[in-house]
């Protein structure tokens, strides 16, 4: 799989290069307008990732519309520290996939990193494996060995997360934040996503699923498959 | 009180002082004036009457004023010789007032042919009781009248000219900082209001200006702030997927990150309360409250549960706002947010919607202090891990959106909006 990253701010280029890489992705670097167009037309890649608050004449928003006359089917996912609903609208509307907004979780980036190439590349194959749990991310259902096992609407999302970002780390506020969203205030609500977990694990115990949640450091979580 | 009405009192109290003082003096000078008349009318008649004795001696014998104005009577040469000339004022018995009346004498003496005769000349008298009381009715009715005419005046005349005043008066009490309009001005041939005018213009000017620089100054700098928190943020974070950390390498790292994230959600905040109030959210939709209320209830029901809390909706009525939706959504979660953090356990917050209200109560000891709570960075008593800034954006989002957002403590905590009159 190869993402193109287009970012000018070397130390975030470094972050996302490095999560990637740990994810066994080939990554591809761009800091400037004219290396991002050279890369996209020279070759094809399975995601590629815009910052479009490049500092220069040309911004990411003029990349996406290259790539849009190019007809590239690459998925875009747009990084964009201005968050404003206007350049998530504009570049939704100019193509892209996904948009999200700085700063980020590793662990949200490789999420949906993962949705993006998932969506673009098994087309109609929605499902994702860990152990002997399957997660059809179309259906929103989950199976272990074969057998239904039923969660409510956050549990599933929790599971997606944990699953999507297998044998990582997942910071507590990063799964709170992907999760409930803006209805979780981070610190203050740690004890209750705790017992969400612990509510979880028990569930996919008494399921019998081979799949582990791990709390690590107290910093967040670790889903291993066995 | 109004400068109309203060000036109309002044004028009034004043006249009261100055009226009697002018009334007196006046009065006297009038006065003297009269007795000047009559006593030179004295003069004249007793010129006619010696001219009338030369002609007609049987004159001499008139003791009695009778129907005439005078009255000759014999006197001695001594007494004659002592006499001189004095008009006073005396009473005489009045047939048709049956009264004893105020008359003007001149007592004077003549000699005829040897002999002395004192000669009184009289003439009816102003009577000063009725003239004093005609006159203070007169200036009662002259004071009524002044102070009438004073309040016309200053309504019609004043109003007139200090409308340009009340033209501003009423700009400023509308006009907003975050939502600064140009003041309309209305030039006058006084050069007061003008001053007044431009000094006032200039000094909103300067306001405008600073609160608007130092507004982009806190979304710059939150901007600004995204890039190195997110590099930090991410570092720690692969940092954290190192496996070989101790125990307190861990703590610390831990620590870090809590606070970096506090930071972060912190910016958010503000970068949030920034763009509502440069209505950067400003497409609007009618909003169902009912439905997004019912929404947002399901999506903090296991939040609310695990703090043993019951998030109770009341639908008394519908309730629709025109607003910008994500923004509908950021209030009615702020508000939920709030009462879940701030109300005990095992207690319950009731959501009440009624015709175009929305109203959230939860219990709570004793009443929150009104002037503060809306503020930026406000805390309770709460930890020290909020922002405080959950309700400043509920405020701002209902300001931005046309509501009223209210607190009032009626034996719970009770937040309440309302569509702004």
């Amino acid at each position: 799989m190869k993402i193109l990253v287009i970012e000018d701010e070397q130390a975030i280029l470094d972050n996302i290069v490095y999560a990637l890489e740990s994810e066994h992705y080939l990554v591809e670097t761009a800091d400037t307008y004219y290396s991002a167009i050279q890369k996209i037309q020279t070759y094809v890649y399975d995601c590629i990732l815009l910052d479009i608050s490049l500092q220069y004449e040309q911004t990411g928003l003029d990349i996406l519309k290259e790539l849009k006359q190019l007809n590239k089917a690459e998925g875009v996912i747009i990084v964009s520290a201005r968050n404003s609903l206007d350049d998530k609208l504009i570049g939704l509307n100019l193509g892209a996939d996904d948009y999200l907004p700085k700063p980020f979780h590793i662990a949200e980036l490789l999420a949906r990193v993962k949705s993006v190439i998932r969506r673009r590349k098994f087309t109609g194959n929605s499902y994702i494996h860990a152990g002997n749990l399957q997660i059809d991310t179309e259906q929103r259902q989950i199976l272990v060995d074969g057998q239904p096992f039923t969660t409510n609407r956050k549990e599933f999302e929790v599971l997606l997360y944990l699953v999507t970002n297998k044998n990582r780390l997942v910071n507590k506020s990063a799964l709170a934040e992907y999760v409930w969203g803006d209805h979780i205030d981070g610190a203050d609500n740690f004890d209750f996503i705790y017992s969400q977990i612990k509510n979880l694990r028990k569930k996919l115990k008494e399921a019998r699923a081979a799949i582990d949640i791990q709390s690590i450091y107290g910093v967040g979580y670790k889903l291993f498959a066995e | 009180m109004k400068l109309l009405n203060y000036t109309s009192a002044y004028f009034s109290f004043i006249l009261m002082i100055i009226i009697p003082i002018w009334a007196g003096l006046f009065y006297y000078a009038m006065l003297d004036e009269v007795y000047d008349s009559m006593d030179d009318g004295l003069d004249n008649q007793r010129l006619l009457i010696i001219s009338k004795i030369v002609k007609d001696s049987t004159v001499l014998n008139k003791e009695n004023f009778e129907e005439g104005n005078y009255s000759i009577s014999p006197t001695s040469e001594t007494k004659a010789r002592k006499h001189k000339d004095i008009y006073l004022d005396t009473l005489m018995y009045m047939q048709n007032e049956k009264d004893y009346e105020p008359v003007r004498m001149l007592q004077t003496v003549i000699k005829k042919d040897d002999r002395y005769y004192q000669m009184r000349v009289i003439t009816s008298m102003v009577e000063e009781d009725d003239l004093i009381t005609e006159l203070t009715n007169a200036l009662l009715w002259l004071y009524f009248g002044l102070v009438l005419t004073i309040i016309i005046l200053n309504n019609s005349l004043l109003r007139n000219i200090w409308k340009p005043f009340y033209l501003l008066i009423n700009q400023l009490k509308a006009f907003k900082l975050n939502n600064a309009q140009p003041l309309v001005l209305a030039r006058t041939n006084i050069d007061e209001f003008n001053l007044m005018q431009d000094t006032i213009q200039r000094f909103l000017n300067t306001n405008v200006a600073a609160y608007n620089k130092q507004k982009q100054f806190i979304e710059n700098a939150s901007h600004e702030l995204q890039t190195p928190l997110a590099i930090a943020l991410n570092k720690l974070e692969l940092l954290a997927e190192n496996n070989h950390l101790n125990p307190s390498q861990a703590d610390l790292l831990h620590s870090a990150l809590n606070n970096l994230e506090r930071l972060k959600r912190l910016n958010q905040s503000l970068l949030l309360i920034s763009k509502i109030e440069n209505d950067q959210f400003d497409k609007t939709v009618e909003v169902d409250i009912n439905a997004l209320t019912t929404t947002l209830i399901e999506d903090f029901n296991e939040q609310a549960g695990f703090y043993n809390l019951k998030l109770n909706l009341i639908n008394r009525g519908s309730c629709t706002w025109m607003m910008n939706p994500d923004l509908a959504d950021i209030l009615i979660s702020n508000l939920i947010k709030n009462a879940i953090k701030h109300t005990a356990k095992g207690n319950s917050i009731d959501i009440i919607i009624s015709e175009g209200q929305f109203a959230i109560e939860n219990s709570g000891e004793k009443p929150l202090d009104k002037q503060v709570i809306f503020q930026r960075f406000y805390k309770g008593s709460s930890s020290s891990e909020s922002t405080g800034l959950g309700l400043a954006i509920a405020r701002a989002v209902s300001s931005v959106s046309q509501l009223t957002l209210d607190y009032i403590y009626d034996g719970k905590h009770v937040f309440k909006i309302n569509k702004k009159e």
